[in-house]
């Protein structure tokens, strides 16, 4: 699909019916993000399993899927994870055509920059890492930076920009038009998505979890799988569960409106922002999260000030440009800053959560490979790893370095 | 941002702080007593309410002690300051978590058994 920064997406058509929870269903998905309905579409689109309810407590698509930076590459480090991550940008590249819809998915790329020696042999070996899973990567010097994003100042600051990796294939999307693509398909499937309909606890029987109790009455289910990102480590506990994941406050803010200035998508570890151009014209920007853990969907002020200071620099062009407005969502980090996804030890629930700052990215292999789980109880090839035992095993995935955002 | 009032130097903005996690979680008495389970729960495991959270921070640009802080992680608001290695107010004794003991080792049942 040929992308026109200036072009503004239609108004979608009403996607969905808002139907009552039926009694029972094969499937019950806690959680209305991107994860969850996608989740709900695999089950319908590849294992004919539609007697699927998604429950939601606010509104579809409207916790962390509507507060992420729509940031989308896979070159992080372990294989685990490119492997993860690059399965997910594939299925991006056929999101429009499988799903029907315009997501305006833009491949820009993305540039992870290195400030420092030991940032640009961290780079380096990424890039290699990368290569070696047949994700599209390479390592650019200061000019190649200039030459694709010109707009980067690469000398005249604190930390002068030594390089960069380059993903081509990276990108951003519409995160609104992502969830409403996979609702509007996973409803014309036959799964019921129930708005205002909040979890407040679990029905078991012996070790086996048969239902949700939920603000619009029990709901029996054959499993039940957690969606919940920043709310999981609550929603485990009423499960009798308990998962290793802190949860805390990442900002973003967005710009006023301006003509297309910043063709790609920019990260810095070092400094800490990440900077991309939205389809209408926004500056979005994203920071580290709050050293403390929180989920009052607010973060500290001085964040932001950082985040701004360091945008500043690296665009010197953005001085100007007034914030606005500013966000925050919950993150789930967990201790290896990789996902969680997989069987629990109450029978029948399932968990997927911890997917930290990155979890937009993911929407579409995480949906693939949890709807699998939930299909046959065994995990998919891809998240296989990402197992809850891993903590036990101490088969962990460390990707604090490649994960981007400073947790 | 955060207020923290610093026991040693009084309210300080929350940028000359480092935060520590979870207070009061106790190294295992008998380390290699524990299980596999045990030991993931000592290392990774940490509560993550929404709510009254009892947790450490350091002053680091200031006089670089530890301390103790109750501080509710919904809405930010603290209810205890205490010093390093004191225990959380009476209201907040729910805070400190069970220690990870090892299991029972399984000739100590048979004996046990034995003698019952």
């Amino acid at each position: 699909m040929s992308f026109d920064p200036r072009a503004l997406p239609e108004h979608p058509d009403f996607l969905w019916a808002n139907p009552e929870p039926k009694s029972s269903y094969d499937v019950v998905i806690v959680g209305g993000g991107g994860h969850g309905l996608a989740t709900a579409y695999y089950l319908a689109a590849r294992h004919g399993i539609t007697n699927v309810a998604v429950v939601e407590r606010g509104w579809l698509g409207g916790g962390n899927m509507a507060r992420n930076t729509t940031i989308i590459r896979s070159n992080y480090l372990w294989d685990e994870s490119s492997a993860m991550y690059e399965a997910a940008l594939k299925l991006w590249e056929g999101m429009e055509e499988e799903l029907g819809y315009d997501v305006f998915f833009s491949q820009r790329g993305v540039l992870n920059l290195a400030h420092s020696l030991q940032d640009v042999r961290e780079s380096v070996r990424r890039v290699e890492a990368n290569r070696l899973n047949g994700v599209d990567a390479e390592f650019l010097d200061a000019d190649g930076v200039r030459e694709v994003c010109p707009i980067v100042n690469t000398d005249n600051l604190r930390y002068p920009v030594l390089g960069a990796t380059y993903q081509p294939r990276a990108g951003i999307a519409k995160h609104d038009w992502v969830a409403w693509a996979y609702a509007r398909r996973a409803a014309e499937l036959g799964v019921d998505l129930i708005q205002d309909c909040e979890v407040t606890g679990f029905v078991k029987d012996g070790n086996r979890v048969v239902g949700v109790e939920t603000t619009q009455g029990r709901i029996n289910a054959g499993r039940v799988a957690l969606c919940v990102a920043g709310s999981t480590s609550p929603l485990a506990e009423l499960a009798g569960i308990e998962v290793p994941i802190q949860s805390h406050p990442l900002q973003a803010l967005v710009s006023e409106l301006f003509e297309p200035v910043h063709p790609t998508v920019v990260m810095s570890n070092h400094i800490h922002v990440y900077v991309s151009q939205a389809h209408k014209g926004e500056l979005v920007m994203g920071a580290g999260v709050d050293q403390y853990t929180g989920y009052g969907q607010r973060g500290s002020f001085h964040v932001i000030e950082e985040q701004m200071a360091a945008a500043v620099e690296l665009f010197p062009i953005f001085a100007r440009a007034h914030v606005l407005r500013t966000w925050g969502g919950i993150v789930d980090v967990t201790m290896d800053a990789s996902p969680i996804m997989g069987t629990t030890p109450v029978d029948d629930l399932f968990v997927n959560a911890g997917w930290g700052t990155g979890g937009f990215k993911a929407v579409p292999a995480a949906g693939l490979a949890y709807a699998h789980t939930l299909a046959t109880g065994e995990p998919h090839e891809l998240n296989a790893p990402f197992s809850l035992e891993r903590f036990e095993t101490g088969a962990l995935i460390d990707e604090h370095g490649a994960a981007a955002v400073a947790h | 941002m955060l207020i923290l009032t610093c026991p040693h130097c009084g309210p300080r903005h929350e940028q000359e702080f480092h935060y520590g996690r979870q207070a009061h979680v106790a190294y295992p008495d008998d380390p290699s007593a524990l299980s596999d389970a045990q030991w993931a729960r000592y290392l990774f495991h940490r509560a993550n309410p929404r709510g009254p959270h009892a947790e450490r921070w350091v002053h680091s640009a200031g006089c670089r002690k530890w301390f103790n802080v109750v501080r509710d992680t919904l809405t930010n608001e603290i209810s205890a300051v205490y010093p390093a290695g004191a225990q959380p107010p009476a209201e907040h004794a729910d805070l400190v978590p069970a220690p990870v003991v090892p299991d029972v080792p399984a000739s100590t049942t048979t004996e046990q058994t034995k003698e019952a």
